[in-house]
């Protein structure tokens, strides 16, 4: 169904980001996460040592190709994983509380009501034989004690709030009876109806053309000020990145590699894969006719990395670490002196100089 | 189709055409176009049965809808648009996947809109495809030396014996390792694969290739790649694009002149500058303030995003008049009565535009401060 009134042209843009407060509770800590499954052509090390934190009411955009870890990564936190089948290590502190090694059942009472997550394919996640109202109701009817038209309710209100047209009508409906955007709509509804502390979104315009993207993009932004969620963004497109996320996590090949305010990161990145990424999409600015500048190579097996660090066998500048260290030694992922809260993970002496001299020309 | 619209748009065409006509006398030193391909108010409809009360009910999709453009020799058109929108139809009708319902396509002086698959069969050598998924579209129980060899062998291009040798120059044209002919495509990574299709599509040496999302399904550093790959082959081997993609990015990269399609027709075409610089369909201008911009952490003015409010209307009962009315912040009643012409721009015939109200937008930010 679509709308006939007339949208607001050129409309101030909502999505510039507010300043970060720095007294913001931490939600979310995880330190040296670790989750490897075991198959059997060997241990698949799909995260390997991975920190972060999120404060409420601000975004960590996650960023990485695909088997980086970043989906694996926030699936360990809302309890995905087949315990059976993976091997979860380190710590993960939602709200004060630990989760590596918390059983299905403390899972289930935090899901939805303490960290939600919002997938790529609102297609296949929400259920295709139920009304969309009564999922909806039946994730608010888990951590509730209110009787069934009270949750039901709840539900209309919820697609109201997230720009459903018609909310009444549209409870009623089935998930194939809504258009991709209106799904991901309802997926968010769906995912904040319990007020979490943590939304988790996976991908989640990854599916949707650029104008339904960007009312997805502004509607995250606007609830995130409302109900002042601390917001993980799993995402591949950088630009994404710049309109919604306060801080990045580079993650490649199951190491996080670089960290700082998005500001830090995709303005002024020290880290040769980050360079990578930013110079391999073509911007609506740049300069036609010149070739693209591509990673070579593909990111490497996580059967077997290679030793030292993972990205240098597509590493341009590893020739200028000296005794081949690069090869030989894992860089660790350190604070920029200086830049509290800013880590990145190279051996390179002066990654800044480099940026500016050689790659950041190459960006405009 | 009512009559009244396929006037319309046959209208569009034929003034469309007859000013390019002009134009390529005027313009001959600065383009020099040699049209290979000239498509004029295709359409394709897809029967849709509805199940509401006791007979169902035959209705028809317009996918495509009166679509009409050129491409000329080398040239590279993207088509460029919301899913839905037709572009991939639009392709798949092309290249002859796929029937038209009506309208007609040239290829090289011939009309080829409804051969039959006999007389098809010489055509596909010179209009070739490449696909979206790169999973999808490589027969799994095929070694890569049987998928690209079989066009050569049904088009008789190579003798038997050479099959194997003239695969392995075409694996080391796209970059790929020559001694892998004998492997699966499951063997292969994305991009790999998608180099694989490549293949297949050059071995029959096309004047035309029309790729439909070849980069999508792609990591963007492994994307990066097979753009270079296209664009090299489109230095040297002279082939022309019909380019289909979503990502505004890439197809400003990659494309000389760009369509812009909104529910089974084309709303604007231009040259890359065009199209970019000073769109004027107001459905250009919301697509493009749409795409978000890496450029504001360092520092740009933001465009102002104009906020398009729900979503496509179906295709099966479009809105009457211009189809972007219910979209669009500057309907009328006029928009509403009477479908916009793919009119030229003021003095500039390659840059057409099928709006009531055109308006060149160059300044977004501007633009929403005045207002």
């Amino acid at each position: 169904m679509t709308q006939t009134t007339t949208p607001p042209a050129g409309e101030p843009g909502t999505q510039r980001r507010p300043p970060l407060d720095p007294n913001a509770p931490v939600v979310l800590t995880v330190e040296d996460l670790k989750v490897q499954f075991p198959t059997e052509e060997g241990l698949i090390s799909a995260v390997n040592g991975v920190s972060y934190q999120v404060k409420a009411g601000q975004t960590l955009a996650i960023v990485g190709e695909s088997g980086s870890g970043k989906s694996v990564s926030s699936m360990a936190i809302m309890g995905l994983h087949d315990p059976k089948r993976s091997r979860i290590g380190g710590s993960i502190k939602l709200d004060g509380q630990e989760l590596v090694g918390a059983s299905q059942a403390e899972f289930r009472k935090l899901r939805s009501a303490t960290a939600a997550m919002i997938f790529q394919d609102p297609q296949s996640s929400l259920h295709p034989f139920k009304k969309v109202g009564a999922q909806i109701a039946e994730a608010y009817l888990a951590h509730h004690k209110v009787s069934k038209s009270v949750a039901a309710k709840r539900a209309v209100e919820m697609l109201d709030r997230v720009g459903v047209p018609n909310p009444d009508r549209r409870a009623k409906q089935y998930p194939f009876e809504f258009s991709g955007g209106m799904r991901q709509r309802a997926m968010i509804g769906l995912g904040l109806v319990n007020d979490p502390k943590l939304l988790i979104a996976d991908e989640p315009t990854t599916a949707l053309d650029v104008t339904v993207q960007a009312q997805i993009l502004d509607l995250m932004n606007d609830l995130q000020r409302e109900f002042g969620s601390a917001i993980i963004m799993i995402t591949h497109d950088l630009a994404v990145v710049a309109e919604v996320a306060d801080h990045v996590l580079v993650m490649y090949a199951g190491r996080s590699v670089e960290h700082g305010t998005a500001q830090q990161v995709l303005a002024n990145p020290r880290m040769p894969y980050t360079w990578g990424l930013l110079s391999s999409v073509p911007s609506l600015t740049a300069d036609v006719g010149s070739d693209l500048k591509p990673i070579p190579g593909n990111p490497p097996s996580l059967l077997n990395l290679p030793g030292g660090c993972s990205f240098r066998p597509r590493c341009a500048y590893s020739d200028r670490v000296p005794d081949n260290r690069c090869a030989t030694e894992l860089p660790e992922f350190l604070e920029v002196p200086g830049e509290p809260g800013r880590l990145s993970r190279c051996h390179l002496a002066d990654p800044a100089a480099i940026f500016a001299d050689e790659v950041a020309p190459n960006l405009e | 189709m009512t009559d009244n619209t396929t006037d319309a748009v046959e209208g569009a065409g034929a003034i469309d055409i007859s000013k390019r006509a002009e134009e390529s006398v005027v313009h001959e030193s600065q383009r020099d176009r040699e049209v290979l391909l000239t498509v004029k108010d295709l359409a394709k409809h897809f029967p849709v049965k509805e199940y509401s009360g006791l007979f169902p009910k035959t209705l028809q999709t317009r996918a495509v809808d009166g679509v009409s453009f050129d491409l000329a020799k080398g040239e590279t058109l993207g088509l460029v648009g919301e899913s839905g929108c037709g572009k991939t139809t639009t392709g798949r009708l092309v290249t002859r996947l796929l029937e038209p319902t009506s309208g007609s396509i040239e290829f090289e002086g011939r009309e080829i809109a409804h051969l039959k698959e006999k007389a098809l069969r010489p055509m596909r050598r010179d209009i070739q495809m490449i696909f979206q998924d790169p999973y999808g579209s490589l027969n799994p129980r095929f070694t890569v030396s049987k998928i690209i060899g079989a066009p050569l062998e049904i088009h008789g291009l190579v003798p038997k014996d050479k099959i194997k040798a003239r695969v392995q120059e075409l694996l080391e044209i796209v970059g790929l390792n020559p001694e892998h002919v004998n492997r699966y495509p499951n063997e292969f990574s994305g991009g790999q694969r998608q180099r694989i299709g490549i293949a297949r599509a050059l071995a029959v040496e096309p004047k035309v290739v029309v790729a439909d999302e070849p980069v999508s399904a792609l990591d963007v550093s492994i994307q990066a790649q097979v753009m270079n790959l296209m664009s090299q082959l489109r230095r040297d081997l002279g082939i022309a694009f019909v380019f289909i993609a979503h990502d505004l990015g890439i197809v400003r990269h990659f494309c000389d002149r760009i369509a812009v399609m909104y529910l089974g027709k084309i709303v604007e075409v231009g040259d890359r500058e065009d199209i970019y610089e000073k769109p004027q369909h107001p459905y250009t201008q919301a697509l493009l303030s749409a795409a978000p911009d890496l450029n504001v952490v360092r520092g740009a003015v933001p465009n102002e995003r104009i906020r398009l409010i729900g979503d496509v209307p179906s295709p099966i009962d479009p809105p009457s008049g211009c189809r972007f009315r219910t979209r669009c912040w500057k309907a009328q009643e006029i928009c509403a009565a009477e479908e916009p012409p793919l009119d030229p721009e003021d003095g500039k015939p390659s840059h057409t535009i099928a709006c009531h109200f055109p308006e060149v937008k160059t300044n977004l930010v501007a633009e929403a401060d005045a207002s």
